[in-house]
């Protein structure tokens, strides 16, 4: 079949893994069995592993998983000091203080059961599996590159978004730079000083760098007038801002089974149409050009149809009663809906029928030892690296 | 083709206006040079080409900047962009995608450019800069020099005929600046590009200019300032030679042409090693003067120091010692080292082997407050040490922080950088005077180890010969001072002993003579025209010439 795609190296249409992701979450959010959840973060990480890149932005996968890990535990802990007190095998007491009244009646401490513990400990491994999904997406291709897809008219707030995107890793940066300048003045200790001393220069400094980011794209052509009349500027604007706000109602109206069915279908269609329009709009009077444009080839239809298979596998799984939300009270053992997991099996197949992406850090062989600091692990750790091993092999003496 | 037509500009909130009365053209095909002393509107003058200044900044602009016939009060930036390319101080700081092609591209794609021309163009682009090795890789993995190119590529794809630069090689090393600089003369030479660039180290670019524009400024200070330069906020035109006969800061080579009274004066070590003939003769079998001997006690000592972050090690058995009252340069490619091991001295990061000792004690360990009586050290961002809304405020607080009497950091101030207005918001101050800020404070606290990373980055040579002074008194007070760099000049002027590093190893280490001098990299400019005797500097030279050959 298409050999071609997969010898020559290429990044896949950032849409492909987004949609990819988007299904990934879409099928977590559907249930809390922990067999299905674990069994697509399996197939997640996997494609991650064999699929990413090597530039700096292809490792938040890893810190991802651990906060995802954070979060089932913080869920836990919230279950136990607060949570429904759930009948069933006690595990230990904690002395219960019962709140007013007035402040809602809440229970605080009191007996812990198994069967508590077990249902947030599922319903944290959920929230943690989508954070994954979207970290793969992440990790996959970079935001500019999906940023790069998009249409003219979602571009220019796309690029806003980027820009705030950025802005967190620097601050990050910023901020240990600035707490070694402190101690560089003298000043240690903790306390209110400490915060005004390190929050107000980080904040001027991302001030000053988004300012001087602004000043280098408008020097660099960025929202030049097009040829279209001021009227459709406006109009695609408001389209979008538009059909974006019916695409949330409705995307909710969907997921909430309680809600009256024209903030469903309706919304959402009535969204997608004023979005349809913008675009339309918006594509005649920009004067953007694209530069390599991603292709839409074999690579991503497998993609895509992975995606699919693995909603239409939760949605099959869901229709047939197989039991998605297994339950806690009684506690039992939950069962794997095969038409569920062989859904998500199937959203495997990128890992193996998409191109590898090409190798970025790697091209030159001699970085200088600082340079070194931004390049990535290579991965696999046998594969063949030029750039990091003399300084490792240095380090482990 | 570009055209300032009495052009003044007031910053908001400012008494003084920063350009005054500023008119000037330059020529199509023209590399134009701008030189003037540190914060007098050099920044100001190139940004308002294409109308960054005043629409970024604020402030009041009266008169009309106009490219290629387009007057930017009409046509903003992003108008401009097809004809301007303006390539900032920090090309980090401009950079909107993420891999290097995708950089080159997007003025295209902002313009509107056909699909097939932007592919042929970034090839010709890539080409051109000698960037094709780094066409995927990502913005953030390059080192300074290929980010200063990629910088400079980025505006170059829009086929731009007028290239602006704010000071394109102040924070790389001699060879990455060389680099950048060899693009540049292509892009004038073989491109007939319009390019006008300000540079404080004039001896990398000032060979290569058609004309230079002097901004003035009013630093009281100013060495060997002729009379007839311009007036602060005004600026003067003219030819090179012509130019820099009056200008107050000039390189190494013409300090030595006028010392020594030749005309035209020289600009480039050829020219002058051409000429200077006669002058090696005079000096035949005189030795340089001797600089200090290494002899005080030790102010600090790594011993196999390893040292880094996270997985990476900068620094790979290190044995690096100060000795009171002793000048030491660090130098060493960019991200050779340098920095690592300056805040190793003062115990930013626990070492990852080996040991630091300062004064009987690993820094690490100790508290902040007794580190920086023990060692100042002066960031690379100067800046980063300044939390106050005010220059006074700033003085004030260091005042408070060192427990020195009330005024003991102003008066630093004043000696580096003269005439700050005291409720002047510290991030308003051009690069220098900024410097000159953190320097001050650092050294207000009194500490006996002196640590300088790259101090000398946006410093004109008046201040840079301050700089030199004060460390030289600092050292004559007893004091050790390491200064970590890459202006091969100020090393000649103030350093008794050399240190290079090279991927984290010590590679040299002695006195400064020896170690520079027969360096292709390092050498100054007065020990190339002298080779292969060996003189550092304009002023030893002088000084050991008969008299009568002085000017």
């Amino acid at each position: 079949m298409n050999r071609r795609s997969r010898v020559v190296r290429r990044f896949l249409h950032p849409g492909a893994w987004w949609l990819w992701a988007g299904c990934g979450a879409f099928v977590a959010l559907r249930t809390t069995n922990p067999l299905l959840l674990g069994l697509l973060l399996a197939v997640v990480a996997y494609v991650v592993v064999c699929r990413r890149s090597d530039a700096p932005w292809a490792h938040t996968f890893s810190a991802a998983l651990r906060l995802g890990a954070l979060v089932i535990v913080i869920r836990v802990v919230f279950q136990v000091v607060f949570g429904n007190r759930i009948p069933g095998t006690t595990l230990f007491t904690l002395p219960a203080v019962d709140l007013p009244d007035w402040a809602g009646g809440v229970s605080v401490g009191g007996p812990v059961t198994l069967e508590s513990v077990v249902g947030a400990a599922y319903q944290g491994l959920r929230l943690a599996v989508v954070i994954a999904c979207f970290a793969a997406a992440s990790s996959l291709c970079s935001p500019y590159r999906l940023l790069r897809s998009l249409p003219s008219v979602l571009y220019e707030a796309g690029v806003a978004v980027s820009v705030a995107l950025t802005a967190a890793p620097q601050a990050v940066v910023s901020a240990r730079r600035v707490r070694e300048a402190r101690r560089l003045r003298g000043r240690s200790g903790r306390g209110l000083r400490t915060w005004t001393d390190v929050a107000l220069p980080v904040l001027e400094g991302a001030l000053e760098r988004s300012v001087a980011l602004a000043a280098s794209m408008d020097a660099r052509g960025y929202g030049r007038r097009g040829s279209a009349a001021p009227m459709a500027r406006r109009g695609a604007a408001g389209l979008t801002m538009l059909g974006l706000m019916a695409a949330a109602v409705g995307s909710y109206g969907l997921l909430d089974a309680s809600a009256p069915f024209v903030l469903g279908v309706p919304a959402l269609s009535l969204g997608l149409l004023a979005l349809a329009g913008a675009l339309l709009l918006g594509g005649r009077r920009s004067q953007r050009s694209r530069y390599r444009p991603d292709p839409w080839a074999f690579p991503e239809w497998v993609t895509a149809f992975s995606a699919l298979a693995m909603v239409v596998g939760i949605v099959v799984a869901g229709r047939a009663g197989a039991v998605l939300e297994p339950s806690v009270q009684p506690l039992e053992w939950p069962s794997l809906p095969w038409a569920a997991a062989a859904g998500i099996a199937v959203g495997v197949l990128p890992a193996w029928l998409t191109p590898l992406p090409p190798m970025l850090a790697t091209l030159d062989a001699g970085p200088t030892a600082p340079e070194r600091r931004s390049l990535p692990k290579p991965w696999p750790p046998a594969a063949p690296s030029l750039s990091v091993s003399p300084s490792r092999a240095e380090a482990a003496p | 083709m570009i055209r300032f037509d009495r052009v003044s500009f007031t910053y908001p909130d400012a008494l003084v206006p920063a350009l005054h009365e500023v008119s000037f053209e330059v020529p199509e095909g023209e590399l134009c040079l701008v030189i003037g002393p540190t914060g007098s509107g050099k920044s100001t003058l190139l940004r308002a080409v294409n109308g960054l200044v005043p629409r970024f900044t604020g402030g009041r602009l009266t008169g009309t900047v106009s490219v290629d016939g387009r007057p930017t009060e009409a046509w903003a930036p992003r108008e401009l962009a097809d004809i301007v390319g303006v390539v900032g101080q920090d090309p980090a700081a401009g950079f909107v995608t993420d891999l290097v092609e995708d950089e080159l591209a997007y003025v295209m794609e902002n313009l509107g450019v056909d699909p097939s021309m932007m592919r042929r163009r970034v090839e010709d682009v890539l080409d051109l800069l000698g960037l094709h090795d780094l066409r995927q890789r990502p913005l953030a993995t390059l080192s300074g020099g290929q980010q200063q190119r990629v910088a400079i590529g980025s505006v170059l794809t829009a086929g731009p005929r007028v290239l602006v630069l704010d000071e394109p090689t102040s924070a790389l090393d001699p060879a990455a600046a060389e680099e950048v600089l060899a693009a540049l003369t292509r892009l004038v030479h073989d491109l007939g590009i319009t390019v006008l660039v300000a540079e404080h180290r004039l001896e990398r670019v000032v060979q290569y200019a058609d004309r230079v524009v002097i901004v003035g400024g009013d630093d009281p200070a100013a060495v060997d300032a002729p009379s007839g330069g311009p007036a602060a906020g005004r600026v003067s035109v003219g030819a090179p030679v012509d130019q820099l006969a009056v200008s107050p800061v000039v390189p190494p080579v013409v300090a030595l042409g006028r010392a020594v009274g030749w005309t035209p004066l020289p600009l480039s070590v050829r020219d002058a090693r051409r000429r200077a003939g006669e002058l090696r003769g005079h000096l035949v079998g005189v030795d340089p003067p001797a600089r200090r001997a290494r002899s005080g006690e030790v102010l600090a000592r790594t011993t196999g120091l390893f040292a880094g972050y996270g997985s990476l090690t900068a620094l790979r058995d290190v044995d690096f010692e100060i000795r009171s009252g002793e000048v030491v340069a660090l130098m060493g490619r960019n991200g050779a080292g340098k920095s690592t091991l300056l805040s190793q001295l003062v115990g930013l990061a626990a070492p990852q082997r080996g040991s630091v000792d300062l004064a009987g004690s690993a820094p690490h360990t100790l508290a902040a407050r007794e580190v920086v009586r023990r060692a100042g050290l002066v960031p690379q961002d100067g800046a980063v040490l300044l939390y106050h809304d005010t220059v006074e405020a700033e003085c004030s607080a260091s005042d408070h922080d060192a427990g020195l009497p009330a005024g003991a950091t102003r008066r630093m101030l004043d000696r580096l950088v003269p005439g700050l207005a005291p409720d002047a918001h510290p991030r308003d101050l051009s690069e220098g005077q900024r410097l000159g800020l953190s320097l001050a404070i650092v050294l207000s606290a009194e500490p006996p180890l002196v640590l300088l990373d790259e101090p000398t980055r946006g410093l004109d040579y008046a201040a840079k010969h301050r700089l030199a002074e004060i460390i030289a008194e600092l050292a004559a007070e007893g004091r050790g001072v390491v200064v970590a760099t890459h202006d091969v000049e100020v090393v000649a002027e103030v350093a008794d002993r050399a240190v290079v590093l090279a991927e984290g190893e010590i590679v040299a280490d002695g006195p400064a003579r020896d170690v520079v001098v027969h360096s292709p990299v390092f050498a100054p400019q007065v020990a190339k025209v002298m080779a292969p005797e060996a003189w550092l500097t304009v002023a030893e030279v002088v000084a050991a010439l008969p008299a009568g050959v002085r000017a």
